[in-house]
């Protein structure tokens, strides 16, 4: 009974984890309709700066968080200024092969600079270990998570859904023509999206290193994971998402530790019935853009 | 002329051979006996001339954007590597065809999930398909070897007359003439009727409903033959490196596969060949110069042909050519890459 509640624990804290890292991708590929593959390297880059910072320079973890999230935020905007805005209006198969182009780089480059294995950031004492709730154990650092995690959201939904910024960009993405003929700055708004996309990918990747492990192979790894949580969440809202990933973490997480034979099967079976049976995603609107 | 003659007018026209044509497989044919120390990296090529040949049915031809052609690939892969193991069909020409019918049925089963939905749906599912192949592969590790991969697979000869041998000589013919066999028939499939009608429902899948042709039909046809021609370029892979591992399902086959498409470009059916030729060739001299990164320059590759465009990129490329082909034959004989995979 209590490993039951453990793994719903944990699978609750990989999902939430799963959301911010896929939250970005969310808005480029469900809003802005740009599939970009290459999502899991923001989220790299964001491990990997957080890595040097608090393993080489001893910046303390919860320092290292915040520069995760600005790296990656700037890395996004200056290749969205630079490349990404050329592609919106192309075809999706040039923006596949533009994304898997950057992945491959992406991929290369990091294995060239920090080496092939696999990097463990070091995290405070405080939150290693178990807390004992009512004979549950809880992971300290999975708390945490689940913490951050959840603000995160909240803001974000508060976000979209109740400030200015929140409803130019739902203006821009319903209809970019009619949003720049209300005066609404569409590129500008596109650009500060898709870095604080990237950006909370890479705080994604910063907080993800402990739990899934953080290597040059990151993004292709986990590509899928962010296409599921898109694809079966759906693009309407970030709530669609949210609760696809909840899902999909406590689906892997239960599925890893009940029936282990079967492996990632469970996950990508799942994944390919509900696109059949809603192809716009479980949550999503029924008409596809 | 009414407007039917005047189609079939067409269409013959453009299916009789180019002299061009005729000049691209006696190159084929004569590097085999040009370069006879380097039999290993051309059979490579050729299979990876198959396989793309394969892609482009689909992505150039109705127009399926997919991400897991590898399923395929190694589907016909393992069934051939399987087949020799076990000595159940140990003369490689029906063990090859018994693997690409074997690809074939699990492309039929698998295209009634792929032609629903749109693009992205579509880029899903294969990939999905191809992950879910990967990790029954790597489960069921007493069937497959798991990371192993199948090892000690013993060919027998050829049609019981030509055994492979050390240098990959016969590798390489037996590999070159499945692959003009092969064309051949693509060449008469995207020219009959049927690749018309293909053809038609990837410009506008709308239209070609409503004249008449059975979108749905057409689609599962052709997908489960560009999946007979990928078991077969696999089932190939297994006979002549007499190896089946994990990565014949691997992400990077499938997106190497792209890459050899877009270079050589969709649509004309000599894309995946002249791509097959020019990514191992840019593979060779990435390696040369950084041995363990050159998945870097492959990607960069990749961004630049995007952000420069397709279309203009082989334009340029053919800008010398023509300009010498015109001299001799006037302005109509340019050769003119059509693109067309543009959903």
């Amino acid at each position: 009974m209590t490993s039951l509640f453990t793994n719903l624990f944990d699978g609750v804290a990989y999902g939430m984890l799963l959301f911010v890292l896929a939250c970005g991708l969310a808005v480029t590929l469900g809003l802005m309709n740009f599939v970009n593959l290459a999502h899991g390297a923001f989220a790299m880059t964001g491990g990997y700066i957080c890595a040097v910072l608090v393993n080489r320079l001893g910046w303390p973890f919860f320092a290292g968080l915040p520069l995760a999230f600005v790296g990656s935020a700037l890395i996004g905007v200056v290749l969205e200024r630079a490349l990404y805005r050329h592609l919106y209006s192309r075809s999706h198969l040039d923006q596949v092969l533009f994304s898997i182009g950057l992945v491959f780089m992406s991929v290369a480059a990091v294995d060239y600079v920090m080496g092939s294995s696999r990097v463990f950031i070091k995290i405070p004492q405080a939150l290693e270990g178990q807390i004992d709730f009512f004979g549950v154990g809880i992971g300290r650092y999975r708390l945490m998570i689940i913490v951050i995690c959840g603000l995160l959201t909240a803001g974000l939904q508060l976000v979209l859904a109740r400030t200015r910024f929140g409803s130019r960009l739902r203006a821009a993405v319903d209809d970019p023509r009619a949003a720049s003929g209300l005066g609404i700055n569409v590129p500008q708004v596109f650009a500060f999206t898709f870095a604080f996309g990237c950006g909370l990918a890479g705080l994604g990747g910063a907080l993800s290193a402990e739990i899934l492990g953080l290597d040059p192979y990151f993004p292709l790894k986990f590509m899928i994971y962010f296409l599921i949580v898109v694809t079966v969440g759906g693009s309407s809202s970030i709530t669609g998402p949210f609760l696809a990933s909840l899902l999909l973490g406590i689906g892997d997480v239960a599925g890893k530790y009940y029936v282990p034979k079967l492996g990632p099967f469970v996950i990508y079976t799942i994944m390919i019935v509900i696109l059949i049976w809603r192809p716009s995603g479980l949550f999503g609107r029924s008409a596809a853009r | 002329m009414t407007a039917q003659a005047d189609v079939g007018y067409h269409a013959r026209a453009h299916a009789r051979w180019h002299w061009g044509e005729i000049a691209f497989w006696i190159c084929a044919l004569a590097c085999a006996f040009l370069f006879p120390s380097r039999y290993l990296i051309m059979t490579d090529v050729v299979r990876l001339a198959l396989f793309a040949l394969s892609l482009d049915l689909i992505l150039g031809y109705a127009g399926i954007v997919s991400l897991g052609h590898a399923a395929f690939f190694g589907a016909g892969a393992y069934c051939a590597g399987l087949l020799a193991l076990h000595g159940v069909v140990t003369e490689p020409v029906i063990a090859l065809i018994l693997s690409g019918l074997a690809a074939m049925a699990l492309g039929f089963v698998t295209s009634f999930l792929v032609i629903r939905g749109v693009d992205l749906t579509r880029l899903m599912v294969t990939l999905g398909i191809a992950l879910l192949l990967e990790a029954l592969a790597e489960r069921f590790s007493d069937i497959t070897g798991g990371t192993d991969g199948l090892q000690g697979i013993e060919m027998a000869p050829i049609l019981g007359l030509f055994a492979f041998d050390m240098f990959g000589k016969v590798g390489f013919f037996y590999c070159l003439a499945v692959l003009f066999l092969l064309f051949l028939l693509a060449r008469r499939i995207v020219h009959s009727p049927f690749g018309l009608s293909l053809r038609a429902i990837r410009n506008n899948p709308l239209r070609a409903a409503a004249i008449g042709i059975p979108v749905n039909r057409r689609l599962i046809a052709i997908y489960a033959v560009a999946a007979f021609y990928a078991g077969i370029a696999g089932a190939l892979f297994t006979q002549s490196t007499q190896l089946a591992s994990l990565d014949v399902f691997s992400f990077e086959r499938s997106a190497d596969l792209m890459l050899v498409l877009v270079i050589g470009g969709t649509g004309y059916l000599y894309g995946g060949l002249i791509g097959a030729v020019v990514f191992r060739m840019l593979q060779e001299v990435f390696s040369t110069i950084t041995p363990q990164y050159w998945q870097f320059w492959i990607g960069l590759v990749l961004v630049v042909i995007v952000l420069v465009g397709r279309q203009r990129l082989h334009r340029w490329v053919l800008w010398a050519p023509n300009l010498v082909l015109r001299q001799f034959a006037g302005r109509k004989a340019d050769l003119v890459i059509p693109e067309g995979d543009a959903p």
